[in-house]
Order: structure tokens, then sequence, then C-alpha cells
């Protein structure tokens, strides 16, 4: 157990300083910090002053250290554009961030897994045809499509729900939450729906074809001929042996949920850090562009060595050794 | 499995008998996908000779034809039979052009991702060893990143090398790399993975006992016999990179509006959906992912059609 | 009325799309209580069908067209799904091929158990874990309490088919079905499961079907035998007589291939009872052939000489050594093959008969020791020109016909590639030419090089194989295990077609294999290994009659009793 996770531990942070060095180099290869600190018209002098006060000049690998100790203590420096530390820009909109991919996986696995698992069982029944075709549907249809159709019904057309930005939040004093008024909720549901979509549908597919390949499995015709009934065939043989490999994608569609809010957050006017990230990258502001990296791949890392420890505990093989 | 006579088979009748083209003619969700999808690629790559107007010749467009709606709605003027934009351009023509450019930028994009991922994939497979941890310890961390957001992220860090005038004359060339960049990794591990199955074969053993070398084994005898997995991610990812590219342009990070994809025009019109001409997104996006859908759809049967266990 | 089972007259079709596949025909067999009715035949015979009909476990699209299958005096043909459930455990048991994959990986031993006697008897808790601890115990599984807590993959092989037996009795069926159950087993394993079943048989009065294409198998465990030839039973009987003294031609010529252990025949009876395989096409004549030219006489030395050669696999790696899990898959191993002699490796699975093959080919690389071919050593510098030229003097068929070809090449190809490579011939038209003979030569006509392997059977693949090996023209043909992956009539003909290859051409030959009797009609000399070590080097004839090391004598000991067939069958009709 502990080897296992100790072996994980070590490739997490692997990935931490490929990131930070690559967020790093971001600095030096993208654009001019000092160009973008004070403007085209400062004199020689004064730019020369402030490569020193950046420590512009000193050797690379004295940049990179200190660049090390200060995303560890979470300085990221100035964001170019708004001139304000970027730790604390972050963690103004992370709350946002964090509850719209919240509510948008909580709607993925719940209905995902259901739809998964009843296509998985009743393979010939017309409802699962209908949901299975409209899935691939959802999987053909890009986010930003979703939201802007979502937007025109539920918006423009039909006038029920806000068609951009976040309202109705409430101060907890170290977190902003839109989850406590009906506000806040109706503000978030379109949103969520739309960052929910593309994942539901591929964990849908997932769980089924994982059901499917473990319907054809030889112990599931021993319990056949062990005549066992088809509701222990199903939930307790073959949907614990789906959810290993379910497992993993999970993690990997958690991730996903991260990426595509930067796209949900611009079509809603989300106030969130995947807005601010892509305004970053429009104005390349490398501060923030490091900081969203450095901060996604914590994430990403994060819910990667929970998805190992899930496997740890629901496969005995990899718990027990052989 | 005999064929009745000693008669070698010709091509044709091999062609014929074969389970996966039969499984394709008696599937009818697989032929209209393909259908649709080549209608579709033919109509975008003929755009010169299809569209009625040239939408990047300004001599054929005139501002007092813009925001026309469709041909059949009240307004509307027959020869603008989708409408035409927020420039007067009309709607049908620019979605030809802009589909040949979705279309073109996802093909190539899928072509890199694939070149790249099969070669160092097979490599990684076949040779072992410190080669193949280096390979696939860097593919399993960029998984773990999600691809548009590298995407994001590659074609930004593009953007911002380049010069600002040749921004845009480049643009194009910036996505391919920054999807195809973010592909490989998909088809490293499918190609790695056929590999180690194949590399284990006695076929396999066979050639090194006569004494054919690596790279002749990895041609020859591994990479042939690796592509059926290939191809299914190949067509999975087509529709995969044309969705990138149309999400980047929607972003503003993709193709600019000067030679709009589909992704660009629905960013545009959708500018102009709160004014009520819906036709400028509704058209494109509806274009976007009817492509989408049937190269999914016929992604999805060739997935069914090639996996060995199913059948 | 005393029959447990009666089946009459039954159909099961498969339809595809090239038209309906009959699986049986018009099939009637009948299983009284305490018996065990072994149901035979080779790949295709429809063995398997009968039993999953039986339970109504078809593999979709099958189906029962007509017959019935009577049990117990009710008719089972027709029930529903719900009515079928409470026959199948409860009446009737199945026992599938492959431990390995019967039994849920995610569950304990006991949840499996409690579930299935819940299910069958109405015992519920304790009582139902104490039936399951009486199972495991009957099964010969030591310490069942605590092993109930035990998941699938904490037990071996054989320890898993003895909880899929008690799986399948945990309903206290009256009827066993048992499809290939010990297939996948080693021959000292298999020997202690077939005691189990036969002594389940007699305490428990059970009928049970044994389904198995092994003759050896239908030897020790049988009353009655039933022989399936292409979906209809050709011949039922006694074992004694079927084995003894069959009837039909079919069986006259299954029982005539399977190699006898008791004493070395020249050739194997040959059987024309097989369709679809080797034909007598023109065989060429090898002394003025290209394939019998530009060998240079160096018979004077050893063809293959071996000293000392070891070599472990990492079974778990780990930074600190001691953590390190290795398998001394070859220890210490020293032999030499006179060239022209025939050498066999026998041993059961995992003793490093086929490792040892493997480095001799090249295909690994040993730890330490040499290897030596016609006295040019191999192994010190893989690499270089000289070990390479070496090398070329050595071929090797393998094991499983359906992964040794390139399936995107055709049989042309195949067989010219290392021709084309070696550039053995002076143009492209001598190439076709030379892959025509060659398999003309092997039996299976030139126009096979148009053709794409999998138009081919088993045995012609195998036969493709030898054709490709001929091709760099060898003087050692290493064989591992050329035909357990064939049925046994396919495997005299290929083992004849080696036999005569080795006379014509005068080839030295390294034959790997566990089956023992395969090994004594093949081999001069054989070695006999256990974890990686030679226990035993002797001529086969000393090796059968008098063996000197104990593991010599236990290997022989697990040989299936072959003395029901009679003696006189294996002269040429």
């Amino acid at each position: 157990m502990t080897t296992f996770i100790l072996k994980r531990l070590a490739q997490s942070l692997l990935v931490m300083a490929v990131v930070s060095a690559i967020s790093f180099s971001l600095f030096n290869f993208v654009g001019d910090p000092v160009n973008n600190m004070v403007g085209q018209d400062a004199t020689r002098e004064q730019r020369i002053e402030i490569r020193q006060q950046l420590g512009l000049d000193d050797p690379i690998l004295t940049q990179y250290t200190r660049f090390m100790g200060n995303i560890l203590s979470g300085d990221f420096g100035l964001s170019y554009r708004i001139k304000r530390p970027v730790d604390e820009l972050i963690l103004e909109r992370l709350p946002a961030t964090l509850e719209l991919v919240f509510v948008s996986a909580i709607i993925a696995l719940a209905v995902g897994i259901t739809l998964g698992v009843y296509t998985g069982i009743r393979r010939k029944s017309w409802v699962s045809r209908v949901i299975l075709s409209t899935s691939l549907i959802g999987v053909s249809l890009p986010t930003f499509i979703i939201g802007i159709a979502l937007i025109y019904v539920f918006a423009v057309h039909l006038r029920w729900l806000p068609s951009s930005g976040r309202s109705g939040t409430v101060d907890l004093g170290w977190w902003k939450t839109s989850l406590l008024t009906v506000d806040g909720w109706r503000a978030i549901l379109l949103p969520a729906i739309t960052l929910s979509l593309f994942q539901l549908t591929l964990i849908l597919r997932l769980v089924r074809a994982e059901m499917m390949e473990v319907m054809r499995t030889d112990f599931i015709k021993f319990a056949r001929a062990r005549g066992l009934a088809e509701r222990a065939i199903n939930f307790r043989h073959a949907l614990r042996n789906t959810l290993v490999p379910v497992i993993t994608i999970i993690g990997l569609n958690i991730g996903g949920l991260i990426a595509f809010s930067v796209i949900t957050e611009t079509v809603f006017q989300w106030p969130g850090t995947g807005l601010m990230f892509i305004q970053a990258v429009d104005f390349v502001d490398v501060p923030i562009m490091a900081a969203y990296l450095v901060f996604v791949a914590l994430l990403f890392v994060l819910i990667n060595l929970i998805v190992d420890i899930l496997y740890f505990v629901v496969d005995p093989r990899i718990r027990l050794g052989s | 499995m005999s064929l009745p006579t000693d008669r070698p088979a010709t091509r044709w009748e091999r062609f014929k008998d074969n389970d996966i083209v039969w499984s394709f003619f008696h599937s009818p969700g697989a032929v209209i996908a393909a259908v649709v999808t080549l209608l579709m690629i033919l109509a975008c790559v003929f755009a010169p000779v299809l569209a009625p107007f040239d939408p990047f010749d300004p001599a054929q467009i005139s501002l007092w034809d813009g925001k026309l709606p469709p041909a059949w709605v009240e307004g509307g003027q027959p020869q603008y039979l989708l409408g035409t934009d927020n420039q007067g351009r009309d709607m049908l023509s620019t979605i030809l052009y802009g589909g040949r450019l979705s279309i073109i930028v996802g093909l190539a994009a899928v072509c890199l991702g694939m070149v790249l991922g099969v070669t160092l994939g097979v490599v990684s497979g076949y040779v072992g060893g410190m080669t193949d941890a280096i390979i696939m310890r860097i593919a399993d961390v960029q998984l773990t990143i999600p691809g548009i957001l590298l995407a994001i992220l590659i074609n930004g860090i593009g953007r911002a090398v380049l010069p600002l005038e040749l921004r845009d004359d480049f643009a194009i060339y910036v996505v391919i790399v920054a999807i195809g960049l973010t592909d490989w990794p998909q088809f490293a591990r499918v190609a790695r993975g056929a590999t180690l199955v194949e590399a284990n074969k006695e076929y396999v053993q066979a050639a090194r006992i006569i004494g054919l070398p690596r790279w002749l084994i990895m041609i020859r005898h591994i990479f042939p016999n690796t592509l059926r997995p290939v191809l299914v991610i190949a067509t999975i990812g087509l529709a995969l990179a044309i969705i990138s590219e149309a999400t980047l342009s929607f972003l503003g990070q993709g193709i600019p509006p000067t030679t709009p994809s589909l992704g660009t025009l629905i960013r545009v019109g959708n500018e102009y959906l709160f004014s009520g001409l819906w036709w400028i997104t509704f058209f494109p996006a509806i274009a976007l992912v009817v492509l989408v859908f049937a190269v999914n759809l016929l992604g999805d049967w060739m997935r069914d059609a090639l996996n060995p266990k199913l059948r | 009325m005393t029959e447990l089972l009666k089946i009459e007259g039954l159909d099961v079709e498969f339809p595809t799309r090239r038209g309906t596949v009959k699986a049986a025909r018009n099939v009637s067999l009948t299983v009284n209580p305490g018996e065990v009715v072994g149901l035979v035949g080779e790949s295709g015979a429809g063995k398997s069908t009968i039993g999953n009909a039986i339970i109504d476990l078809l593999e979709t699209p099958g189906r029962v067209a007509g017959g019935s299958i009577l049990f117990q005096g009710e008719e089972l043909r027709g029930r529903d799904e719900d009515e079928m459930r409470t026959i199948r455990g409860d009446r009737i048991g199945m026992i599938f091929q492959d431990p390995q994959t019967s039994l849920n990986p995610l569950m304990t031993i006991g949840a499996q158990l409690v579930e299935t006697i819940e299910k069958t008897t109405g015992l519920t808790g304790a009582d139902a874990e104490a039936r399951a601890e009486e199972l495991l115990a009957q099964v010969g599984i030591t310490e069942a309490k605590a092993r109930l807590k035990a998941y699938p993959h904490q037990f071996s092989g054989g320890m898993r088919q003895r909880v899929v037996i008690a799986l399948a009795l945990a309903g206290d069926p009256d009827l066993i079905i048992a499809d290939e159950p010990t297939t996948a087993l080693d021959v000292s394993i298999q020997a202690q499961i077939l005691d189990l079943l036969k002594r389940l048989c007699r305490e428990r009065n059970l009928g049970v079907i044994i389904v198995t294409h092994d003759i050896g198998v239908i030897a020790n465990i049988a009353d009655r035998v039933v022989v399936m030839y292409r979906g209809e039973v050709v011949e039922t009987g006694d074992v004694a007589q079927i084995l003894g003294a069959p009837n039909h031609e079919y069986t006259k010529s299954l029982i005539a291939a399977v190699p006898r252990a008791d004493r070395k025949l020249e050739r194997f009876t040959s059987v024309d009872y097989i369709e679809g395989d080797a034909k007598p096409f023109s065989r060429i004549d090898v002394q003025n052939h290209w394939l019998g030219q530009a060998r240079s006489d160096r018979q004077a030395k050893a063809a293959v000489e071996v000293d000392n050669l070891n070599l472990s696999f990492v079974l778990q790696k780990s930074l600190l050594k001691r953590n390190r899990r290795m398998l001394q898959a070859v220890d210490d191993a020293t032999f030499s093959v006179a060239a022209g002699e025939t050498f066999g490796i026998v041993g059961e699975s995992g003793s490093g008969k086929s490792t040892i093959a493997r480095m001799i080919a090249g295909l690994y690389q040993p730890d330490s020791g040499q290897i030596r071919v016609f006295g040019e050593d191999v192994s010190t510098r893989p690499a270089s020109a000289t070990a390479r030229q070496a090398r070329r003097a050595l071929q090797m068929i393998f094991q499983d016909p359906y992964s040794s070809l390139n399936a995107r090449m055709r049989v042309m190809d195949i067989v010219a590639e290392p021709i084309r490579y070696h550039r053995l011939t002076g143009s492209e038209s001598e190439t076709r030419q030379v892959v025509s003979d060659l398999l003309d030569h092997v039996g299976l006509g030139a126009a096979a090089g148009l053709k794409y392997p999998h138009e081919f059977s088993g045995g012609q693949r195998q036969r493709i194989s030898i054709a490709r090996a001929l091709a760099s023209r060898p003087r050692i043909l290493i064989c591992d295990e050329p035909t357990s992956a064939l049925d046994v009539s396919v495997q005299a003909t290929i083992l004849n077609l080696l036999k005569d290859l080795q006379e014509e051409l005068g080839l030295t030959m390294i034959f790997i294999s566990h089956d023992l009797p395969v090994i004594r009609q093949m081999c001069d000399r054989i070695a006999v290994m256990r974890h990686g070590q030679i226990c035993e080097i002797a001529e086969a004839e000393t090796l059968f009659e008098a063996p000197t090391h104990d593991y010599s004598r236990h290997l022989l000991d697990l040989m299936p009793r072959m003395d029901l067939l009679g003696t006189d069958r294996a002269v040429p009709a």
C-alpha cells in the first residue's frame, strides 16, 4: 500500500516539476516582461533598472529557484494587465469555478452512470436505443454550441433563467457561494448543465461499454449457469467489475470539466478562473497564465491521486497482491 | 474458413467477402454517416465551384445586403438561400468556405497527431526499456491535462511568439500544430498497446529468427497490424479535432474572422443572437454539428466492427 | 425410466450471414445416475454446444432447432428463463474450461459460494457459510474457513478449479456438465481434478458429462463414451469398447492418431479422416533441388552445445535488491545436441523448456553461459557478424498456428521473406519457383501462395510455418510445442511431415513438448526439466523404460492410463 502510494506521489511530484518548469519558461519565451511592465516609451535606463529589479539578468537556474520558492509560498507576481497579485485574483475567482465544476460533476456522474447502467442492462429496449442515439449527438455537440442553444431557448426566448453572470451570491467571508439562494441556483443551472452534458454522454457510453464487456466474461456465464438471479448478476457481479475501469475515466472526466469550464465560463460570462485565463491568453498576461497552469495541474494531480486510492479500495487484486 | 475452390480469390471477391465490408453495408447508420461525411467533405472541397458567391471577394459583397434573413423568411431574398451575415456575405457560401477550413484543419491536425503518435508508440512498444519509459511518461503527463486546455495554451504561446503582423496569416498552422500536439498521446498509447500485443506474437519472433533488423520488423510486420485500432482513434480524433478547432475559433483564439472557419462564424453570429439574427449562428452551428455527428457515427460503427471481442 | 438425462434427435443451429451452421445434428445420448459420460471430439465437432444447449446457455445467435432434452423425465426445451434458473445450479451444475476467468475477481470465494448456496438451498447466514466451508473441504481445500475470505487471484489454477467445482456442487445437483475441465491445467493437477470429479460422481451418485478433446482424459474417467464428428454422434459405447475396438472409421482413425507411450513407432498411422488438410501433392526431389544445395558438411561437430546456461526474469521490480522478486527460468543448463539427432526437452509449464529454446534461437539473451552452433559461439556477442551467420543455420516452429503468421501478408510473401532478405536465390522468378516448390513439398500446393493465412486451418498454417522455416535452408530446426494447439489427428500428420523432412534433409531437431507420448515418438534423446533445471538426460528408450530421476518417474506415472487402447491399433490398415 505505502509503496503504491509513494510511487504515485513521486509521479505527481514529477508532473508538478514539469508543469512548473513550463510555466517558468513562459516568462522567458513569451513576450518581454519589461515591455509589459513599463510600456513602449520607457527609456533605456528605466528598462535596465527594471530588469535588475526583476532579477532578469541572473543565471537561469537562480531565476528558476526563485520562481519555485515564490510559487511554493503562493506568490505568482503581479498581473501585467490588472496589476494586482495573481494569487489574490485566483482565490477571488476560485469559488465560482469550483462550484460550477462541482454541480456539473454531480449531474454528469449521477445521470451518466444511471443511464449507462440502464442501457447496459436493458440492451435491447427501445428506451436504451433512444438514449444511445441521443448520447452520440451529445458527444458531437461542442460545449459552446450547447451553451448558446440553452441561452437562446431559456434566456432569450422563454426568459426563465438569466443568460450570463453569477448573481445571488452569499459571502461567507472566505468563500462566495451561489448555492444558498434561489437566484444563485438559477444562475448556475444553465452553465452547469452546459458543462456537464458532454462529460455526461461520455460517462454514459463508457459505463455501457464496460458493462457489456463484463457481461461477456466467463464468470458472468458461470454465474448464469449457477442459476443466480438476473439482479444479482447485473449488480453484484457486473456493476462492481464495471466500476474498476470507470473510476479511472471519471477522474479524467472531472479533469475535463475543469478544462471545459474555460469555454462555459466564456459563453456565460461566468466570473471564474477559466474566464480569467482566456482573457489572460488574449492579452498575453503571463503571470496569470503560469499560475493557472500550475493551479490546474495541481487539481489534476490531486484528482488522479484520489482515483488511484479508490482503485486500491475497489480492486482486491491491487490491494492484496497475488 | 477455407474457400471452396483452390483458385485464389481476386481482390474484389476478397473485398466483398470481408466481414467488415459486409457489416458496413448491413448497418444503415454507418452507410448514412459515410455518405453524409463524404458529401460534406466534397461540398467543402469544391466550395469555389459550388458556392454561389465568393465571400472573400469584396466586389461581390455589399453592406446593403447585410443581415438578410433566409430566403423563405419574410424579408429574405432568393439569391441568398440562407440569408446574409452582418457584412452582407452570403451565409451558404461562407459556410461552405468555413467548413472547408474546418475540415482541412481537422484532417491536418489528426494526421500530425497520428504520424507523431504512431511512430512514437510503435517504437516505444517494440524497443521498450528506457525509450519506452520516457515516451510513455511524457504521454501520461500530457494525458492528465485535458486536450482543449493544452491546445489553448500551445495555441496561445504560438500566437504570442509570432510577430503581430504574421499572426493572422499563420493562425491556421498554429491551430493545426496546437491540436496535433495535443492529440499524439492517444495515438501513441493505442499504437503502443497494439505493438505490445503484436510483438509477443510468434510471427514477429519468426521474423527475428530469420534475421530481419528491428526497423524492418517494425515497418513491415508490426505497423500494418496496428492500423485497425489506430484508424478507430483517428476517426473519433477527427471529430474531436474539428470540435477543438471550432472551440478555439469560438474563443477568438483560432482562425481569424477574415478567413472564417465554422467556429469563427458561430462566434461572430453569437454577437447578433440577442438581436434576433438567429441565422448567422444557427446555420454554421448546424453544419458543424451534422459534420461532427456523421464522423462520430462512423467512428462508433468502426469501433464496434473492428473490435475482435465483439465478433 | 432410470435415465437421468435423455437427449433425442437434438439439432442446434447457428444462423450466420453465410447460411445456417448446424452445430449439432440429430444428437442422441443418455446419462445415468452415478455414471461419467465422456463427450469426445475434435474442434468443431459441436461437443461444447451440447453442454450449453442442455442448460439453455447457447451463445447468441445459436438456438435449439429440434429434438428433445429429457431431464429426470421432464422436457427442458421451451422452458422460459425463470424456469431454467430453478434448474441451473439446483439440479444441473456446470464447470467451464478456464478457472482463471470463471470466478468473479472482486468477490471473495466465500461470498460467491454463499450467494449460490442461498439461491439454491434456501440456507442463509451462518448456515450457508457453514455449508460453504463444508463444500470447500469436500473438494479438497484445506483450511476452508480461512480460505472463504480469500479472493480468486490468491488461489493457484488447480485450486481455483476446485472452487469452481465446489460452486457447481453448491445446489446439490444431480447432473454435472464439465466442459474441458482440465484443459487449462498442468498434467499433475489434471489428474487430481479428474480423481476429484470421479470420486464426487461415485459418492453422490451424480451423472457427469465430461466434454473433452483429450482421449487421455476419457481413458481415465469415463464409463461410457459418445464420439462426435462434425456435429453428429458417430459412435456411442462402453469406454473399453470405444478405445479398444472402435467400430466407426472416424473413431478408428482418431484412436490410431493418439501417440502411444508404450513403444516407439516409425511413423504415425496415417489418418485419412481429415478433410481440408494435406493432400498428396507432388513432393520435390530434395537432393537435386535448391533446398538440398549449399549445405557445407560440418557433421563432425555437435550441432548445438549449451554450457551452464542461466536466465532469470524479474517478477517484481524494486529499487531495493532485497525486495526484488526474480524467477530463475533456466538454472545452469548444460547439454549438447549431435548433428542429425532429435533432442527432446520435456517438462510441465514453467519448467523453462521454452525459455531454453528461445535462448538458442537468439530471442532471449542468457544471463550467463554459452551457446555454440556448429562450434561457433553465438551467445557472447550475439550481434556480431559471425554469430548472426552461425544462427542462420537455425530455424524455429512455434506453438500457436494463429499467431505465428502475419495476417496481413500473403503466404507467398511470408515464405519468401527469408529468401528475399538474405538473397538466397539469383532472381525473383527463382524465388517464386522455390516458394511454390516448398509449399508443394509441405503438402499445401503451390496455389496456396496467393492466399492469406486466415484462409487456412490450424494444421495447414503449421505447414506454412514449416515452409517458412525451410526457406532459410536451416540445418537445425527448433520445434516449440509444434502440435499442442492442434487436434490429435492433425498432430499425427504434422509430426509425420517433420519426421520426413528430418530424414530427407538430415536436419538436427530440438523438440520441445509437455506431451510424453509425442516426445517418445519423435526423439532420440530426451532432457527432463523442472523449475529451470535439467533433471535427467537419457536415450529415449532408457528414459521411458528405466527412468533414473524421481521427477521423471513422477511424470511418467502421471501419464494418462492408455492400457484400454487396443494393442493392435497401430498396425496400419
